[in-house]
Formats: C-alpha cells, sequence, structure tokens
C-alpha cells in the first residue's frame, strides 16, 4: 500500500475538512431566514440624542434618595444581598467626599458635606467600559446608554476594572434567593454577569420616564440633552454644575447641582 | 497480532460501554411528548408564527428576538396574520404558555436540553396539580 | 517521541501522581465554584479581580522568559544555549497552558467562552491577549517540538522551524506586552495607569522566566544524565541579575513618582501596601518581605562568587520566584483595586478554595512541565548513547 502514518493522518484531516465545510456552508444558505422588515420599536417610545440626567443636589434628602433607590431596586429585581463583599448595587447613596473625592476639601460648605448623594451608572460618552469589554456585551446606544446584554456577558469583568466610578456590580451567586419581591414583568439576572444602571432602557421604550426620576419628587430630572428646549438644558443653563472625575475625558451623562 | 488478547478484550469491553445507553433501556421506550395548551393559548387560536414553524425554529425566533430587542431597541414584531406581538419571553411568549411544566419542560425533558432562558426570565408561579 | 513520556522510573512516576491528584482537588473545588458561583473565592464588588487573575498576570511573565534563551540562540548563534533552548520553550507552554486555565476559572460564565471568537472587539485588549497568548502557545508546541525532533535524529531543524522559532522571539514580548496593557490603559486605576507597566512587566518577566529554567536545569542535572552545562546557566543568571535590578529599579522609580508628586490618588495605593490605609493593611508584611527580598536578591546576585556557585544561585533564583511573585501575584492586582474609585477601601484575600483551584492550575503546569521535560531529556539521554 505504501502509506505510511503521516500521510494518511494528512488525507483524513483533509478529507474531514472537505466534507466539513460544504455542509457547514449548505446549512447556512438554506437555513430558515427571519425576515428584519417585520421589526420596529415600541411606537410609544421616547427618543433622544443624548439622554442625561440631572441630580439637584439641593432638593436631595434621605427619604427622596431611599425612594429612589426603593423604585429601582424593585422593579429591576435587584437582589439584597447582606454581604457587602458581594452586595449588587444599581443606585446608592454617598457622601460628598466620595462621590466628589477631587473637588471635596477639609472647609466644606456644611450643608453640602452631609447631603446624602445618590451615584449611579453615568452611562458615559466615552465610556471606557465598553472599551475592554471582549464580547461587546456591554455596548454604547445611539442615543448615549450604555447598554449590558446579559445573554453574551462572559462575566471577564474587565468593565468593572475599567470604570472609574465603581458602578457596576457582580453576581457572585444566584441572586434569586435574595430578591425581595419579584418583579414579574422584568427578569432577574444569574450568577457570572455584570450588571448595572441602564437609564431603565426598558421604561424609555415604553413612554415612561426613569423609576428614580419618577419617585425624586422633582429633586433628579432626565431629557435630551441635544434637545435645547429641554428640562434638562434649561437648568443646566441656569444653575453651576458638577460632574464626576471629569478629568478622565469620560464625558459622564449625570450631571450634579450643588 | 501482538497482545491480541489484550486488545480484543479491551474492545469488547469498548463496545459493551459505548452501547451501554441501548441496554440499559431495553424494553423502556419513553413517552411521546405532548405539550399542553392552556386555556388562553387555546383561546388565541394561532402563535407568533405556524405551530409547525414554533415547533422547529422557536430556538432561533427568540435567540433573533433578543438581539432585536437589547441590542437594536426593537420591540415589535409582525407575525402570522399581521397581528403585532412585543418581543418577550417572559411577558409574550410566557403569559399565554403559562403553564412551563406541561408545555415547555414536556419536549425539553424528552430531548433532554435545558434551555438557560428561565435562570434570568421569570417563568409564571404554577399550581401543583395533583 | 510522546511514548518517552509513558517510560519513567519510579521517581518520575511518584511526581505525576501527586501532581495529578493535587489537579484532581482542584478540579473538584472548580466543579463546586460553577455551581455556586465565584462567591466562594475573596473576590468582592471593590476587589473584582484577585488570586486567579493575579497568577495569569505572573505566568504570562513567567512564559515569555524562555525568549531570554531563545533570543542569543536563534538571533545570535549563541551556541552554549543551544542545549537548553528546548527547556525554555516547553516551560512556555506550561506557563501559557497555566495562563489560559487562569483565565477560564476566573470568568463567571466560562460556557460563553465562544463569544469571544464569535463577536471579536478589536478596542478590547482582552481580545488582543486571547490572540496572543493562542498564538504564542502553538509557536511553542511546533518549534519546541519539531526542534527536539531533528536533534533526536542528529539533523538540523528545518528552515521553517527556524524562521517561527525568530518569530517567536519577535511574538514573546508581545504577549506581555498586551498583559500589561490590560492594565495600563484604564482610566479609573491609578496605581495601574502608568507607562512603565509594560517595562516592568518585560523586566520581572526576565528575571523570573529564567530563574525556573535555571532551577529546573539544575533538577534535571541531579536526576538524569542530560546536562545543561555549566556556562549556560551561568550566562542566564547574569541575565537574572540584570532583569532583577532593573525590575527593582522600575519600582523605586514608581515609588519617586507618586511620593515625591504627593498626590494623593497616586500615593494612596502603594501606602495601602506597605503602611496600610485607615488601619487597613494585610498585604503591608508580605510587600515588605517581596521588596526587602528582592533587594537581597539583587545584591547577592552581584556578587560573582555567589552567582558561580550553584548552590547559592539555586537559592536566589528560588527567592526571586517569591519576591516577585508576591510583587505581581499579590501586590499588583490588589493594590489597584485599593482603595476604590470612591476611596473607600474593601480587603482581599483568597479563600481555601480558591487557593485549591489555584494550586490545581499550578499542578496542571507543572504536569505538563514533568512530562514535556521528561520528555527532552529522554531524547537528550538517547542522543548521547
Amino acid at each position: 500500500m505504501g502509506l505510511n502514518r503521516r500521510e494518511f493522518l494528512k488525507i483524513a484531516g483533509v478529507s474531514v475538512m472537505g466534507l466539513g465545510a460544504p455542509t457547514m456552508a449548505l446549512n447556512a444558505l438554506f437555513k430558515n431566514q427571519l425576515n428584519a422588515s417585520q421589526i420596529s420599536p415600541n411606537p410609544k417610545a421616547l427618543h433622544a440624542k443624548r439622554w442625561a440626567m440631572v441630580v439637584d443636589l439641593k432638593k436631595m434628602n434621605k427619604e427622596i434618595v431611599e425612594k429612589c433607590i426603593k423604585a429601582c431596586h424593585s422593579i429591576h429585581n435587584v437582589p439584597h444581598i447582606p454581604d457587602k463583599k458581594r452586595e449588587i448595587k444599581w443606585i446608592w447613596e454617598t457622601h460628598f467626599e466620595h462621590a466628589f473625592p477631587e473637588q471635596a476639601h477639609e472647609h466644606m460648605d456644611e450643608v453640602l458635606e452631609h447631603i446624602p448623594v445618590p451615584v449611579f451608572c453615568n452611562n458615559c460618552e466615552n465610556p471606557p467600559c465598553v472599551q475592554v469589554c471582549p464580547t461587546k456585551a456591554t455596548f454604547q446606544r445611539e442615543d448615549g446608554i450604555v447598554m449590558m446584554d446579559m445573554h453574551r456577558c462572559i462575566g471577564c469583568r474587565f468593565c468593572m476594572a475599567a470604570c472609574p466610578y465603581g458602578s457596576r456590580s457582580f453576581n457572585w451567586q444566584d441572586p434569586r434567593p435574595f430578591i425581595v419581591k419579584e418583579n414579574p414583568e422584568y427578569p432577574t439576572r444569574t450568577k457570572g454577569v455584570v450588571e448595572k444602571c441602564e437609564f431603565c432602557a426598558e421604561r424609555l421604550e415604553k413612554g415612561l420616564m426613569p423609576a428614580c426620576v419618577e419617585a425624586s419628587e422633582g429633586a433628579m430630572i432626565f431629557g435630551d440633552l441635544a434637545d435645547p428646549e429641554s428640562e434638562v438644558r434649561k437648568i443646566l443653563r441656569s444653575r453651576y454644575s458638577i460632574q464626576r472625575k471629569p478629568g478622565l475625558g469620560t464625558r459622564p451623562a449625570v450631571y450634579y447641582l450643588i | 497480532m501482538y497482545d491480541g488478547g489484550k486488545i480484543l478484550t479491551g474492545l469488547i469491553i469498548g463496545i459493551a460501554l459505548f452501547t451501554l445507553p441501548f441496554w440499559f433501556n431495553l424494553g423502556k421506550a419513553a413517552k411521546i411528548p405532548e405539550p399542553k395548551l392552556t386555556p388562553k393559548a387555546e383561546k388565541a387560536k394561532f402563535c407568533v408564527e405556524s405551530k409547525e414553524y414554533m415547533q422547529a425554529e422557536h430556538m432561533a425566533l427568540l435567540d433573533k428576538w433578543r438581539d432585536w430587542v437589547v441590542r437594536d431597541g426593537n420591540r415589535i414584531y409582525v407575525g402570522l396574520h399581521d397581528k403585532k406581538y412585543d418581543m418577550s419571553l417572559q411577558n409574550t411568549c410566557m403569559d399565554c404558555h403559562s403553564n412551563k411544566k406541561k408545555f415547555c419542560d414536556e419536549c425539553h425533558n424528552y430531548a433532554d436540553v435545558t434551555p438557560y432562558c428561565w435562570e434570568c426570565h421569570i417563568e409564571p408561579k404554577e399550581e401543583e396539580e395533583k | 517521541m510522546f511514548e518517552k513520556a509513558f517510560h519513567g522510573g519510579r521517581k518520575y512516576w511518584t511526581v505525576v501522581a501527586i501532581l495529578a491528584a493535587i489537579v484532581g482537588v482542584g478540579a473538584i473545588c472548580y466543579l463546586w465554584q460553577l455551581k455556586v458561583g465565584l462567591k466562594i473565592t475573596g473576590m468582592s464588588r471593590d476587589v473584582s479581580w484577585g488570586f486567579y487573575i493575579a497568577q495569569f498576570t505572573y505566568l504570562v511573565g513567567v512564559a515569555a522568559g524562555g525568549v531570554m534563551i531563545a533570543l542569543p540562540c536563534y538571533l545570535h548563534n549563541y551556541k552554549k544555549f543551544a542545549r537548553i533552548v528546548v527547556l525554555g520553550e516547553f516551560m512556555a507552554i506550561a506557563a501559557i497552558i497555566m495562563c489560559l486555565l487562569f483565565i477560564i476559572v476566573d470568568l463567571g460564565k466560562p460556557m460563553r467562552l465562544f463569544n469571544v471568537l464569535l463577536h471579536p472587539t478589536p478596542n478590547s485588549i482582552l481580545f488582543w491577549d486571547m490572540i496572543v497568548l493562542n498564538v504564542y502557545l502553538f509557536l511553542n508546541v511546533v518549534v519546541g517540538w519539531a526542534a527536539l525532533e531533528a536533534e533526536r535524529f542528529h539533523m538540523e531543524p528545518a528552515k521553517w522551524v527556524k524562521v517561527l522559532a525568530v518569530f517567536s522571539v519577535v511574538w514573546a514580548p508581545c504577549i506581555h506586552i498586551v498583559t500589561a496593557f490590560l492594565y495600563s490603559g484604564l482610566p479609573g486605576r491609578h496605581f495601574w495607569l502608568t507607562a512603565i507597566m509594560a517595562p516592568r512587566f518585560l523586566a520581572s518577566a526576565f528575571a523570573a522566566g529564567p530563574s525556573f529554567i535555571v532551577l529546573l536545569a539544575l533538577i534535571i542535572r541531579k536526576y538524569s544524565k542530560f546536562d545543561p552545562g555549566r556556562e549556560a546557566i551561568q550566562t542566564l543568571a547574569k541575565i537574572i541579575t540584570y532583569c532583577i535590578i532593573i525590575n527593582f529599579c522600575f519600582f523605586l522609580f514608581e515609588v519617586f513618582t507618586a511620593f515625591y508628586s504627593q498626590i494623593p490618588g497616586h500615593m494612596n495605593h502603594f501606602k495601602y501596601l506597605f503602611v496600610g490605609l485607615e488601619g487597613h493593611g494585610k498585604l503591608v508584611p508580605w510587600m515588605w518581605v517581596s521588596m526587602i527580598g528582592m533587594f537581597i536578591v539583587c545584591i547577592l546576585l552581584v556578587i560573582p562568587s555567589i552567582r558561580r556557585n550553584e548552590g547559592s544561585l539555586a537559592f536566589c533564583c528560588v527567592l526571586l520566584i517569591i519576591t516577585t511573585w508576591i510583587d505581581k501575584g499579590l501586590g499588583l492586582v490588589t493594590g489597584g483595586f485599593v482603595p476604590n474609585p470612591l476611596e473607600e477601601i474593601t480587603e482581599y484575600w483568597p479563600t481555601v478554595p480558591e487557593a485549591l483551584i489555584t494550586l490545581g492550575v499550578w499542578a496542571t503546569g507543572f504536569l505538563v512541565v514533568t512530562i514535556l521535560y521528561k520528555i527532552a531529556v529522554s531524547v537528550n539521554e538517547e542522543i548521547e548513547a
């Protein structure tokens, strides 16, 4: 026969590839193609070129912040995990020196020093988390919202390392046992994926404002930065506003009025 | 041949182990799955697409749906008979087919697949049937 | 040549058995981690990367260390390294396998690993890391195997082998430059946001990698008839000396920038590591052991009589490996995360399951090295005969 082992292996390898390739090609060609023209957004959805949030710290107090947190965490099935190391939080309360470490100093306005500052994902215009995600599981929409695709996330947590604001949480375990009351209209997450605030994208597409904005009794305003007549633009024109870590060039979509 | 005894013994044991599923299940035929429709599903008369299509392709449909919803921001799907649906497993599909155990699980258990959809998408609470 | 791995003495099989047992224990712990989630580790919302990624970071440097033998041998015809270049390549294979395993055990959803290939994202450094690591693994497997086989039949390796070998010398620095870029491009982490991250990785890699090879070469000489050559080991020792001094200096340069500029954002991470911050200081004793130890290694290795004595050289290599491991394996990753972006402190320490999984992966690497080195040594003993 005269065929040695090396030649046999080479022929076998080529045959496998030769059989496999056309099969895969045929499969791809004749697979039932779904027609993308059947798809459209919800007609009630709110649209914007650049969504932004303005937090009026002068109107903030402990009750309002707690209402905002409760609204967000309850409708999004955010679990309440007592172990601080594994906690998951989309929005939480902190103080000025932690939210704005570069602006805080020793002789601050006493009121400002103690105001509860709600912090959450800034949905940056230049997001480092999107830049580092290896699967585009976190991606930026055209309207500026930084979204999470829970179906694609591999749980590498590179986005958590990249976020300069600590806005992201990871599911170190199955979150369901820790959900106080499930909202049956919104999914939970599963262990092994990263989650964060997404400016209530699922509410925006039904024509509703983000949950925290609704619960905030006017202390938080949401709108389109590209529209010069929007509430957010008007208030930013008339009041002094700051952002978190502006020197990093992330261009957050969240502004704080002090 | 060299080590002929060892090779033949090993071959026989190997073939026996390989065909074990057949020996093990001899005489027991698994029941053909019969997914049951809820009263709500029966009333609806038809699904997002035809029954034949859904049986064969609901996985591909859901796979496309989740990208269209999450990544493209689209929500409305025009299905069979030009009816519009909100593309949502949890709120559309499970709304009619709220009996996961007698509907979804019937075929999934038979085919021994465990789709992880319901790890996140909350399934409707079912009462325990007697 | 693979059949050489199946014929060994009692000592060989004992080592294989012990390593396989450790791998088994690690594997069982990993199954538990898959079931329950990463909460069995010590990582937290603030310190979201821990022991696993730290080991990966350290080993990526060790893997490239083999290039310090390949470069003089293939590019500059330094014949004294010809016998041990295969040791460098085989150790690189084991190290890269460990790197890939550490990444996999760290993932929250490892079953979705294929997504990185299905959705290529060139702006993500992790994407490039995957490419660079896998190509380097492929290069070392092909070149190492082909070169060893050629040596076995007393032939020169084929021309394409030499071309790939030169390519692998160029590719090797890429693997830890890209890994350094994982850290040094993140705007929110001031401990890592420094251009010297890549040079530091290079320097410690070229000190730690050859140290592993020196130790493994001495072990081989003791337990087999394969003698890597005294001069080869001495040249490696000189390379190690220069690189560890450079590594230590790079660290001092960082300390200068942080503390002369007096910028709190830069100083805080060093303070946490070396003196503790706000009462938290779990890593302080470890970091001082690392730095003082590294300094001692620098001094010792500079003294020729200590370098020439293979016993004291071995001691220095062991100390070097321990100190660079503490620096990269504990200090680098944790130091970057503490304090967190809101200037709060959450400490990190690995848990027992996390340590067992880590040991399991290290044992996998050592098992690979044992088997591959056994093949290389057996081939060399065959040639000598």
